[in-house]
């Protein structure tokens, strides 16, 4: 058993963060470059840590695997970030936005934690503009705002439909600054492979130079894993391609928990399958659903175009199911109702698409003003698939785009190892079993900017960790265990490819562990990813050598852990006998079929022990709520 | 959204690294028009790796043309015919049946080609690295909205602002000049209040690395702006030359 101790500080929940900033134990500034900490992963929640640790003085290593920090998957975020300004005047706070996000979550998130992200967000904003991050603009030169779903208030700064771009560079400028100040030593087109664990704390990592294929130890006195989301566990998803989940689940291996791992947003509003050869999904703006209705034809493989469905062989599913939120249901919601009628075989041409349709909006409004709205994203959807949304409905299917699990960590970020860090997306902390939109970005950059400065210095500050070198015995140990897992990759040489493999394993996920699960489903993935995992291991073929830039044997490193995450996702799903958030049992639903919680036996976060492959044991957490009242979310 | 496959010769750039010579290497291929020349090439490394061959090498991550991490040249253009458009948004509809494709690395003196069609572009780096960025660490900052931006200066720091990176601009110039990469982000920070205090340092400390750094001049041939995918303007460049020639003038002295 893993003694989980979230660690929330004492006091009303608006005065925590305040009192344990207060409690918590300094390193004084001439100390402080004794210290040494390891970054891996630069996108938004890596680089505002790397930058922010620098320039308090700590001496800083930053991971990527990427050939520059100004990448990382954190670009791709369009919509926007959120912050409790209140500049609209609205009646935002910090626990509105608190409370905005423990219901988005539906009750399966830490008070605390959630509650400090609100209160530190106003400070984003504040750091970004302060690095000439170019956020919209009103007339009068203040900040401009919009709305997003899951809230009331106009809280969501944005930057046109390139927010996390914007910050991403911002943030990319800042840790630029220290690396060129020599703070900060940055490592480009590296993969760590494995964490380095001495007398229980975290004291360095393994990483493969993915140029020459080197294996190098790298040492420190804390380790920071900002390495992002594992969604393409599910092959095709809205993530970029080298997204993935190997520090993680490395990491895991070696001890720490991870928590939530079936916590999966499915996004509706992504372009559908365009064939065989797919291979990612491509976001389309939420804000579409504003002016755009959502239709399928009420007949089964209807193979008629759309402008030959006459209105009343229409069905408008969601405005019909949810006539008060209609286009504007939640993410869940909205998923799980294409994926319904699609199932019943009444998507376009029946297959897994359905109709995103503005001609009644383009005959309201006139097509100038749908133009100004959604212009850049009606020139993307026909770049991308040759139809003019101006004519055509758009047609628009879910994809996998988030996830909440992560690695399990205390109110410090720290993982239940010593010395372990988790930031971003790849932690479990804040958005319990459902994220609301525009607030990853904050999170990120929260955990970087904001929260990890101090509570490092804590940990530093009351433990005392040594420094190692890394001759220590650990560090020859981590690197065989690396050195092995590739000799074995490269011999085996097999007949399929890592990503045809990838895929099947995709679809697996997709079916079974996607937007409805049900126990016998979940069965079935696990017994089927089992069989997968040992045909890999029998069967693949990675081409070229282990000492060159060698990306088929990068991909199949990632594909072997995705093997064993992806399994561990449905055995989560299948301990989990409610429908929470994203989190949809199908045995587990109301009569109108909404997701049906159970407070009493599952308002825990589960955090699941490695014991070996295949194979883990459940620590719960209790998630107790004392500034909420616990209660059922309605759309209807 | 049709599924008729077109047929298309590829002569594609292979080389093993950085000291080794290169080659074109031809293949031939039927392809969905409806995937994008990525997904097309991911299509042809997945048949070279069942036989056993090696895959080409090439990079990419976003694929909505955001990110900077693709780009190859396609028929002589960096990231392929198509305007406004990244390599990896680039669609096989834009090819006729019967088509010749010639696929080759971004060239440029300050770029090394790495293997095939993956080259180093890290001296972009280096250049922000020596001042591309407001010296603000994080904390001090004050209230957002303490600088009131009009919006025609904000919209004059987005569109410079949205450059991805990708070096396109590089390797379409003839003299592999770096003057729109480096004139987009000293533009950024010149129009806005919070880049005040260090704009002229800052001009001259990314041009200077810029020239230690092995990139040309520029001869005002805009064919860095006709290739960039996000279609950054040429504008940024004389707003830096008139900044730094404003910097050399007044002689500001250096203090990164
Ligand atoms: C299309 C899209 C749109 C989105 N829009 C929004 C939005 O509008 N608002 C919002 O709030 N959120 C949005 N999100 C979610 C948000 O973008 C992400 O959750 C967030 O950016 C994750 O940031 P991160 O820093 O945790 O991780 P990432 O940005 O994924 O960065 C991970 C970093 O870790 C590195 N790394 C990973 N593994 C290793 C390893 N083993 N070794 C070395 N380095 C490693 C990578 O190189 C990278 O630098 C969107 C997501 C998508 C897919
Ligand atoms: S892969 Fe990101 S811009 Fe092309």
């Amino acid at each position: 058993m893993i003694k989980l101790d979230a660690k929330i500080p004492e006091g009303h929940i608006s005065e925590k963060w305040t009192n344990h900033k207060f409690n918590m134990k300094l390193v004084n500034p001439s100390n402080k470059r004794k210290y040494d900490v390891i970054v891996v992963g630069t996108g938004l929640a890596g680089a505002s840590a790397a930058a922010t640790l620098a320039e308090l003085g700590y001496k800083v290593k930053a991971f990527t695997f990427h050939d520059s920090p100004r990448r990382a998957h954190s670009i791709a975020a369009q919509g926007g970030i959120n912050a409790s300004k209140n500049y609209q005047n609205d009646g935002d706070s910090d626990f509105r936005l608190y409370y905005d996000t423990i219901k988005g979550g539906d009750f399966r998130s830490r008070e605390a934690n959630t509650y400090r992200l609100a209160e530190v967000s106003a400070n984003i904003i504040d750091q970004a503009v302060a690095q000439g991050v170019p956020f919209a603009r009103e007339y009068g030169g203040t900040l401009a705002n919009r709305s997003f779903g899951g809230a009331q208030v106009s809280r969501t700064f944005y930057a046109r439909g390139e927010t996390g771009q914007q910050l991403l560079l911002g943030a990319y400028s800042a840790l630029s600054r220290q690396i060129g100040l020599k703070n900060v030593e940055m490592y480009t087109r590296r993969e760590m492979l494995d964490v380095v664990i001495v007398d229980g704390q975290a004291k360095g990592i393994i990483v493969r130079n993915l140029l020459t294929g080197e294996i190098e130890r790298y040492s420190a006195q804390a380790v920071i894993l900002a390495t992002g989301g594992y969604a393409r566990v599910f092959y095709l998803s809205t993530n970029a391609m080298n997204s993935n989940a190997t520090a993680v689940w490395r990491a895991h291996k070696k001890g720490a928990a991870f928590a939530n791992p079936c916590f999966t947003q499915i996004h509706p509003t992504c372009l559908p399958i365009h064939g065989e050869l797919q291979s990612k999904r491509v976001l389309m703006s939420e804000s579409l659903r504003n002016d755009g209705r959502i239709w399928v034809s009420k007949n089964k493989a209807d193979k008629r175009s759309a402008a030959d469905i006459p209105e009343e062989e229409r069905d408008y599913y969601l405005e019909r199911k949810y006539p008060s939120f209609g286009n504007l249901a939640p993410r869940d919601i909205s998923s799980r109702s294409a994926k319904e009628v699609c199932d019943e075989g009444r998507g376009v041409n029946g297959k897994d698409a359905v109709y995103l349709d503005f001609s009644e909006a383009i005959n309201r409004l006139g097509e100038n003003v749908i133009r100004e709205r959604y212009g850049n994203l009606f020139d993307m959807y026909q770049n991308i698939t040759g139809e003019n949304p101006y004519k055509v409905p758009m047609q628009i299917y879910p994809a996998p785009h988030y996830v909440m699990g992560g690695l399990w960590v205390d109110y410090n970020l720290m993982s239940n190892i010593p010395g372990l860090f988790v930031l971003g997306e790849a932690n479990f902390s804040d958005h319990g079993a459902n994220r609301l939109g525009a607030s990853a970005l904050m999170q990120g950059l929260a955990d970087g900017y904001f929260v990890i400065p101090y509570t490092i210095g804590n940990y530093f500050g009351g433990q005392k960790p040594e420094k190692v070198s890394t001759d220590n015995t650990a560090f020859a140990e981590a690197e065989k265990t690396v050195r092995d897992s590739i000799q074995k990759l490269i011999s085996i040489n097999g007949k399929q490819t890592v990503d045809s493999i990838h895929k099947r394993l995709g679809q697996i996920m997709w079916d079974k562990v996607g937007m409805a699960r049900n126990e016998k489903g979940l069965k079935e993935a696990i017994s089927e990813i089992t069989s997968l995992r040992e045909e890999f291991w029998k069967d693949v073929k990675v081409v070229g050598q282990d000492k060159e830039l060698n990306q088929t044997l990068e991909r199949a490193g990632r594909v072997a852990d995705f093997l064993e995450l992806g399994e561990l996702m449905a055995v989560d799903a299948l301990n989990r006998n409610e429908s929470c958030g994203a989190h949809f049992r199908e045995e587990y639903q109301t009569k109108e079929g909404e997701a049906l919680r159970n407070d009493e036996e599952y308002a825990y976060v589960s955090a699941w022990e490695f014991k070996k492959v295949g194979e883990w044991e459940l620590n719960k957490e209790p998630l107790v709520f004392e500034y909420v009242k616990l209660a059922t979310r309605s759309y209807k | 959204m049709e599924n008729h496959n077109i047929n298309l010769t590829l002569n594609i750039w292979r080389q093993e690294n950085p000291s080794t010579e290169g080659r074109f290497e031809e293949f031939k291929v039927s392809t969905s028009p409806d995937a994008s020349i990525l997904e097309m090439l991911d299509e042809l490394n997945n048949t070279l790796e069942a036989k056993g061959e090696r895959p080409i090498a090439f990079e990419s991550d976003c694929r909505e043309g955001i990110c900077g991490t693709c780009g190859v040249v396609v028929n002589g253009h960096p990231h392929g015919p198509l305007p406004k458009t990244a390599t990896c948004q680039l669609h096989m509809r834009t090819f006729k049946d019967g088509e010749n494709l010639y696929i080759e690395p971004f060239r440029a003196k300050a770029y090394n080609i790495i293997k095939d069609l993956i080259v180093d572009r890290s001296p972009l780096d280096k250049i922000i690295q020596s001042g591309g960025f407001i010296s603000v660490n994080t904390g001090s900052a004050p209230d957002a909205n303490i600088h009131p931006i009009s919006k025609e200066t904000a919209t004059i720091a987005i569109e410079a602002a949205e450059c991805i990176g990708c070096g396109a601009c590089v390797a379409a110039c003839k003299n592999a000049s770096a003057m729109l990469f480096v004139g987009a982000k000293v533009s950024q920070f010149a129009v806005l209040p919070q880049g005040q205090p260090e704009r002229y340092d800052r001009v001259q400390a990314m041009v200077n690395t810029m020239d230690e750094m092995g990139f040309g001049s520029c001869t005002n041939t805009y064919a860095c702006e006709a290739e960039c995918p996000k279609g950054v303007s040429v504008t940024n460049i004389a707003r830096m030359n008139r900044d730094f020639l404003k910097a050399k003038i007044t002689s500001h002295a250096l203090h990164f």
